[in-house]
């Protein structure tokens, strides 16, 4: 026994250091969070307590990706690599459903605690991740705010009631892509008065719309993402240039909700909202009170 | 069958697929709403659809089956080799480099003719390439060899700066580039790239009787009176031209220059002057053909053009190097 307790000695030893590297219990908050996804990055940027979050995607200082570029510069950046985050010993690691995949199975094996959240279809499903972000940060207070200011944005933007008239939008996206129904952006449509050809047409999911089927919908209104700002084209675009759409919006111009404000969900999605209902405004002139401008974030 | 009856009988093949083309389409017009607003009567809508969307597809997909088809048939009588066609030989993946150059430099941007001319620089690239090959009397397998390096070299060269570009679209873009699609094309499409077209047609067509000649050899074309120098010179210029256009608003539509002489061989005969004209409507048919299809297969799914003419080409390629493994080693 004499020659077997300095082993004995070092398991207890490994075991003591396992168990203090253990994740913390539910109840005691994080105190070293890393994201990996834009949309966790801003959620936790939105309501982590000072000190709290470690790091965050290198997309959140992007300002066309991200509605926080700024506050983003305060964090150190990952590129969602495993090595990487694991050099940054967290005690929470927020990832996308999509995202890194396999980065995220490795930081799983390797003992992490790692909370995914799956992409946003509609709004309640925004204050559903809220809450779950606040509950994991232990900021349930700051998630009720953030939810509340949501709501209060949201009424502000969006008509209560079912309107007389919807317009009809024609949503064009890179690459003429649409939506149709069950998705964030189809929600924020209807939300902000509209009707969505997407969804009218029977579509779900993010899918490719022909310039033709756009065109013969004759719809009062085309809302195009708005380009990637980058130095370099892309033949995405080429079809916003195309004739047929200037020929159906008869010199109005074309919509641009800027992707930022809805490839995530979250409190500032209720802006593209608001600017949804502002382009809406002139095609229903029962319309008689002009929404309020949100300020973001 | 007569050479007359043949051309007559092509060209109306293209007329009909030409119309096929116009009516055919997602909205879902019904034929006299289509006719209506092909003329510019009738609801906007249907205008905007016809004039604007389906017009300009249908004369691009004619345009560039008729180039690609004329190409392949004089590069194959040219070279004198049964396996030549743009796409094999690189002409269509060079083009498409020029092309990318143009677009995600910013250059097209600024200077619209930028893009065909850039993809007619990458295509007498490759042209010349071959030209130095089969100049020094190269064997068939040679130059398809050759064809293929210039095509993967073409190509990666491509997928490496969409790759670079900071522009997240831009990877995607490669299957555009490799396989050629007329979705969504505009007039603006037409009046870029016909011109050109049209030039390196005026420059091809002229080569039957010097291509006759050729097919006895080299010394005895030049005894016959060819001008060795001006034949080339043509057919090195006519085809970067006219595919070099064809594929900066298209992509690269592989094997319709390759297949199409073929199919025609047996029924006007192997003589090159007699070839080129009903391969290029023939190649128009073709394309048009292929591009109904895609709209018929997958409405909704962007079917890209070069995935149909490759299924069809490829065995029939195959077909072709085992008919003619004997002289190819």
């Amino acid at each position: 026994m004499t020659r077997a307790s300095p082993a004995i000695a070092a398991m207890i030893g490994i075991v003591a250091v396992l168990l203090a590297s253990l994740p913390l219990r539910a109840d005691t908050p994080p105190r070293r969070v890393v994201s990996m996804n834009l949309c966790t990055d801003q959620l936790a940027m939105l309501m982590a307590a000072p000190g709290q979050l470690h790091s965050v995607s290198y997309l959140a200082r992007d300002s066309q990706s991200s509605v926080m570029p700024d506050e983003a510069q305060r964090f150190a950046v990952n590129n969602g690599l495993a090595e990487e985050i694991f050099m940054m010993h967290p005690d929470l690691v927020l990832a996308g459903t999509f995202t890194s995949r396999a980065s995220v199975a490795m930081l799983k094996r390797l003992g992490f605690r790692v909370e995914q959240f799956p992409p946003t279809y509609s709004f309640d499903e925004i204050r559903e991740q809220i809450r779950r972000m606040g509950d994991l940060l232990g900021r349930t207070e700051r998630a009720e705010e953030l939810v509340a200011d949501l709501d209060r944005r949201l009424s502000a933007a969006s008509q209560s009631g079912e309107p007389a008239w919807r317009p009809l939008a024609a949503l064009h996206l890179a690459n003429s892509y649409t939506v149709g129904s069950g998705t964030l952006s189809s929600d924020a449509v209807t939300r902000a008065g509209l009707e969505n050809l997407g969804s009218r047409l029977g579509l779900s999911g993010t899918i490719r719309l022909p310039l033709e089927t756009l065109v013969v919908s004759a719809p009062d209104l085309i809302v195009g993402g708005t380009r990637y700002e980058s130095p370099a084209p892309a033949l995405a675009y080429e079809t916003f240039e195309h004739p047929v759409l200037r020929a159906v919006l008869q010199g109005r111009p074309m919509t641009a909700v800027p992707d930022r404000y809805w490839v995530c969900g979250a409190p500032f999605t209720a802006e593209a909202v608001r600017i949804l209902a502002d382009a809406a405004a002139p095609l229903a002139p029962r319309r008689t009170v002009s929404p309020p401008k949100a300020v973001i974030p | 069958m007569s050479y007359r009856l043949v051309v007559a009988s092509l060209a109306l093949l293209v007329a009909l697929l030409f119309a096929a083309s116009l009516f055919t389409g997602p909205a879902g017009l019904d034929l006299a709403t289509s006719f209506d607003g092909l003329l510019g009567g009738g609801n906007e809508a249907a205008r905007l659809v016809m004039q604007e969307i389906r017009l300009p597809r249908a004369i691009l997909g004619a345009m560039i089956g008729a180039t690609l088809g004329l190409s392949g048939a004089v590069l194959q009588g040219y070279l004198r080799n049964p396996l030549a066609d743009p796409g094999v030989l690189g002409v269509s993946a060079s083009a498409s480099l020029g092309a990318v150059i143009a677009i995600y430099t910013g250059l097209s941007a600024a200077f619209a003719l930028a893009l065909p001319v850039m993809a007619m620089l990458g295509a007498v690239a490759a042209v010349m390439v071959i030209q130095v090959l089969a100049g020094g009397r190269a064997g068939t397998l040679t130059l398809i060899l050759a064809g293929v390096a210039i095509t993967s070299l073409a190509g990666a060269t491509t997928s490496l700066a969409l790759n670079l570009s900071p522009n997240p679209f831009s990877a995607m873009e490669i299957l555009f580039w490799m396989l050629g699609s007329l979705t969504d094309r505009s007039m603006v499409h037409v009046w870029l790239s016909a011109p050109f077209m049209v030039l390196g047609w005026t420059l091809l067509a002229p080569l039957g009787r010097a291509l006759d000649a050729l097919s006895l050899g080299a010394d005895a074309a030049q005894s016959m009176g060819v001008r060795l120098n001006r034949t080339q010179m043509l057919a090195i210029l006519g085809t970067a031209t006219s595919v070099g256009a064809a594929t900066a608003v298209a992509g690269a539509i592989g094997f319709v220059g390759l297949i199409v002489p073929h199919l025609l061989r047996p029924v006007v005969g192997s003589k090159p002057s007699r070839l080129l004209l009903p391969s290029a409507l023939a190649g128009a048919s073709l394309v048009l053909a292929a591009d109904v299809a895609v709209r018929l297969i997958a409405p909704d799914r962007d079917l890209k053009l070069g995935v149909l003419t490759a299924i069809v080409g490829a065995p029939f390629f195959l077909y072709l190097v085992i008919r003619y493994r004997r002289t190819l080693t």
